[in-house]
């Protein structure tokens, strides 16, 4: 059992491809490396496509693994049995994004919450309810919306409906898929001051999957940027944002809009231009070249490995070769 | 304006209300859907037509006091009177309570057939859709050669091997009939199967035949629900079509396919014999076609206001 | 500047099974030649309701736009109006453009036909016409090898550049308003930025006005001219861009303020949230919409709603905490530093 600030998740060389076609494959994970201590929370942030939703998923071993290993707390979690994978739903959960479709629309919120109580056996009658109460207060609604139905309620309610029901197991882990991009910028700072309080008290560890930067930097400690597949740097929450070294990391910040209207008038944004390819048969050396300002020869023959260039704060590009 | 008193402008804040309090009434999705389907007039009355009918076959009969077997050589092929609401028929034996007889044998080879039909049906559909892949493609090519099947031949076949009767048609319909309501329950099961909230039951730990049980099937019903509302009247009409063939139900029981198919030489001279089985079956399988229309923009989530 | 569009007490509301709910209670603004307006507000206040009825695209029933609201564009008035009448507007006077590009376009018509469409419907071109002009118009949005690209089908675009064909289909016949539904939040981070720079540019180029509708503040300090913000179906302030960001006078606005992150907040520190959620406005609270969640709400914020104090010609509010009996209370700490 690891202690707090000890290596919790090892994440070693992820790879997840699917077949798309005869001759195309989708590489949406390519040989990730990261770890997670316990008791921090790891920000994955990156655009549509870069392969974070796998990411997690994989993680959670809800995909097998195309190639590498994730180990959580020692044991391998693509190699667990039918037992053992039940015990591991009780120390890893997850939150999704649309909190439209991630409730049962036919059962009462009251049901949503204690279906892991009952699958795992936790508590019965007077017990289960009393505790489904408490999960609810928790995440700040009341004992009566556990007769409703999900319908009833806004997407921020029915977000915090999903973080009751992940927590009424009890795990350690959780994965934040993207849980507040569906949600309005009012409501966000509601779910996410949430979960740092509930970090706090319960003592969890989050992987915080999600593409608002200003978001992911407030509750991480620290973050690491993905682009179609690969991680192009990881460094402290501070660092990443007060130095960032990938060119991709520095369009990214650049991007983010600032509610001031001054300083929206004479920010130099980095323009991007062009789309996000596919992650489909990728061309060999660095996935960003072709949009990348300061593109070399080397980068499109050869891929550029995530290395240590300060002290924990991790890049993956030529110009730092 | 009143005058406004300066107490009413010491700020007191929002501590103690609650603000997420919801006001509208609770519904399930299965009151939300009787209320949906109450607004639509036409399926409300196709609804109150069917329970007519309904009764109407379970107390038809002995209403008018004239047993529907029993023949009487006075009274050949009387006209509608006020003795004989129907007429009579070529053995003298009274029409209304023979339609009303007929009626109930319809009516439950109609049910009898489509409840078959779901059950195996959905399980079948369900074990397909739930497992997909390899599973799913074998039992869907058994499934496309069933159905290419011709029902006649199937039919003829069946009253071979099992003498004719209700017990008959109701197999001779039903072996290839399930085909229909087990495409439809795949369908919706591949559809549903990828959707986040069971995605989030099987992370909690749930094992398939809970996920099936609470997450799937739940979701699936309303589809099934329509798709029997639809099948009933299939059911009813294939069972005339067979009497008019010879192959259905045998005197002195009656249907009314056959109560039309006895009825049919005399067309021209005694109109009224095939006149009032054929209204009902058309009125009966009206009806249900209506009401299925109705439930299915009832039950459908998207349509909810 | 002229005003194109004035809307005078607007009050549209919905016949539910559970009774009336009162979408947008009594809303009045104006819109100038070729400026941008950001209605901003949280889901449920009625922005969308509101943006939506200027077109008449509210189904009615269940809708209904209620009598003595008046939508004045062009000095005519569009809650008035004959279907023939709106179907010559829509499109030709007053565009639409939508959030979610995937849904909002026809997946079995090529992207240059659906442009021509509009072009053909309302200024009588044929069809060859039509195909240049919306070519051309796909190269005004920026789309790369724009005679290739007209030919494809909807599938075929990643999602930016869906919404640019979504722009070059409601700028096709030049509009004098463009209404722009939630735009980019279904857009990654750095193609919002390219998305909005275009609808900058293009408006510059062209002289559309602009009705931007949006939950996200951010985006909107780029852009916009003037803010008006809305709660449980009214405006509760409205004001130009440097007098909302610089001196917001009503609490709902400073909360929309504090909402926004910004990268120098404390690590895990308590982000500013509001508590609870909009009021279900099936039944509309009596007094101030905001009082329940308002942190600074006195008695008389429950019983009666708050009168409008002008602040200058362009700035109003709609707050008990302007009347001269009430306390005085200035903007939050959080949102004075470095203004």
């Amino acid at each position: 059992m690891a202690n707090n600030n000890e290596v919790f998740i090892e994440v070693k060389n992820l790879k997840k491809y699917f077949q798309v076609g005869k001759n195309a494959t989708l590489k949406a994970v390519d040989d990730v490396s990261f770890f997670i201590r316990k008791g921090e929370t790891l920000g994955l942030v990156g655009e549509s496509g870069c392969g974070k939703t796998t990411c997690g998923r994989t993680v959670m071993g809800m995909y097998s693994a195309t190639g590498g290993q994730v180990l959580f707390d020692g044991i391998d979690v693509h190699k667990l049995g039918k037992k053992d994978k039940k015990n591991f739903a009780r120390r890893a959960q997850i939150i999704f994004q649309d909190p439209y479709a991630s409730l049962n629309p036919r059962m009462t919120v009251g049901d949503i919450i204690g279906e892991g109580i009952d699958i795992h056996n936790l508590y019965t009658g007077q017990a289960r309810t009393n505790r489904v109460y408490e999960l609810l207060q928790l995440v700040g609604l009341n004992k009566e919306h556990g007769s409703r139905f999900p319908h009833e309620f806004s997407g921020g309610q029915r977000q915090r409906i999903g973080i009751a029901r992940a927590l009424a197991i009890e795990p350690e882990f959780i994965v934040c898929d993207e849980p507040i991009s569906a949600l309005d910028v009012s409501i966000q700072a509601q779910i996410v001051n949430l979960l740092i309080q509930l970090q706090r008290e319960l003592g969890l560890t989050y992987l915080f999957i999600a593409h608002d930067l200003s978001m992911v930097k407030h509750i991480s400690d620290r973050v690491g940027v993905m682009y179609l597949g690969s991680m192009v740097e990881l460094a402290s929450s501070h660092d990443l944002y007060e130095k960032p070294l990938h060119p991709y990391t520095q369009a990214l910040l650049s991007a983010i809009p600032v509610p001031d209207p001054e300083v929206e008038r004479n920010k130099a944004r980095i323009k991007l231009e062009g789309e996000v390819p596919s992650p489909i048969n990728p061309k060999p050396g660095c996935r960003f070249t072709p949009r990348c300002r300061y593109a070399k020869p080397i980068c499109s023959l050869e891929t550029p490995i995530l290395k240590e260039i300060e002290k924990e704060h991790y890049v993956a590009c030529h110009l730092f070769d | 304006m009143a005058q406004l008193s300066k107490d009413k402008f010491t700020i007191i804040g929002c501590e103690n209300v609650n603000s997420d309090e919801i006001l509208r009434p609770s519904m399930t999705y299965w009151q939300d859907a009787w209320r949906r389907l109450k607004q639509n007039k036409v399926a409300t009355l196709s609804l109150i037509i069917l329970i007519l009918i309904s009764l109407m076959t379970i107390v038809g009969p002995y209403i008018n006091g004239f047993r529907f077997e029993v023949t009487n050589n006075d009274l050949i092929n009387v006209k509608p009177n006020g003795v004989h609401w129907f007429g009579t028929d070529n053995l003298g034996r009274d029409v209304f309570s023979r339609v009303w007889a007929g009626g109930r044998v319809s009516i439950i080879i109609g049910l009898i057939g489509a409840f078959i039909d779901t059950v195996v049906g959905s399980i079948y559909g369900g074990i397909s859709g739930f497992f997909g892949g390899f599973i799913d493609d074998i039992m869907m090519r058994i499934v496309e050669i069933l159905a290419s099947i011709p029902y006649l031949v199937v039919v003829i076949l069946v009253s071979l091997i099992f003498s004719k009767g209700i017990g008959a048609i109701i197999i001779a319909m039903t072996i290839t009939g399930w085909v229909g309501m087990a495409r439809l329950v795949r369908g919706q099961l591949l559809q549903i199967k990828e959707q986040e909230y069971v995605l989030a039951a099987a992370a909690l730990g749930a094992n398939p035949s809970r996920i099936i049980a609470k997450h799937l099937l739940p979701n699936t019903l309303g589809i099934m629900i329509v798709a029997i509302t639809f099948d009933i009247p299939s059911f009813i009409f294939g069972e005339a079509f067979l009497s008019y063939l010879g192959q259905g139900i045998q005197s002195p029981n009656t249907s009314w396919g056959a109560l039309a198919s006895a009825a049919q030489p005399n067309l021209m001279f005694y109109p009224y014999q095939l006149f009032f089985p054929s209204l009902f079956i058309s009125l009966t399988m009206l009806s249900f076609t209506l009401l299925g229309d109705g439930l299915r923009d009832a039950l459908d989530p998207r349509l909810r206001q | 500047m002229e005003k194109i569009l004035e809307v005078e007490d607007l009050r549209v509301s919905f016949h539910t099974y559970a009774g009336e709910v009162q979408a947008v209670r009594g809303i009045s603004f104006y819109l100038k030649k070729g400026e941008t307006l950001a209605v901003v507000g949280e889901s449920g206040c009625g922005k969308t309701v509101t943006s939506k009825s200027l077109m008449r695209l509210i189904p009615e029933p269940p809708g209904e736009i209620k009598k003595g609201s008046k939508i004045l564009f062009d000095g005519k008035d569009i809650s008035l109006m004959s279907e023939k009448e709106l179907r010559e507007l829509r499109g030709s006077d007053i565009s639409m453009i939508f959030q979610d590009p995937m849904t909002s376009l026809n997946p079995t018509m090529t992207i240059g036909k659906q442009i021509a469409e509009s072009l053909i419907i309302h200024r009588g071109m044929s069809k060859t016409e039509a195909m240049n002009e919306a070519i051309k118009m796909l190269d005004l949005v920026n789309i790369p090898d724009a005679d290739k690209r007209a030919h494809q089908y909807p599938h075929e675009f990643s999602g930016g550049m869906r919404q640019r064909a979504m722009i070059a289909i409601a700028l096709a016949c030049n509009p004098k308003i463009l209404i722009a539904d939630e735009p980019t939040t279904a857009l990654d981070v750095t193609i919002q930025a390219q998305i909005m720079e275009l609808i900058a540019d293009l408006q510059e180029k062209l002289g559309t006005a602009v009705i931007l509708v949006t939950h996200d503040l951010g985006v909107v300090a780029d852009v916009a001219d003037r803010i008006q913000v809305m709660y449980a179906g009214q405006i509760i302030e409205h004001g130009t861009i440097d007098e909302i960001f610089k001196n917001p006078q009503h609490p709902y606005t400073w909360a929309l303020l504090m909402s926004v992150p910004r990268l120098d907040t404390k690590n895990k520190g308590k982000l500013y949230s509001l508590q609870g959620t909009p009021p279900d406005l099936l039944k509309p609270p009596v007094g101030c919409s905001f009082a329940a969640r308002c942190e600074y709400c006195m008695q008389i914020c429950r019983e009666e709603m708050p009168e409008v104090t002008t602040l200058s010609e362009s700035h109003e509010v709609c707050c008990w905490l302007k009347h001269s009996m009430a306390p005085k209370v200035d903007i939050p700490e959080a949102l004075r530093g470095d203004r």
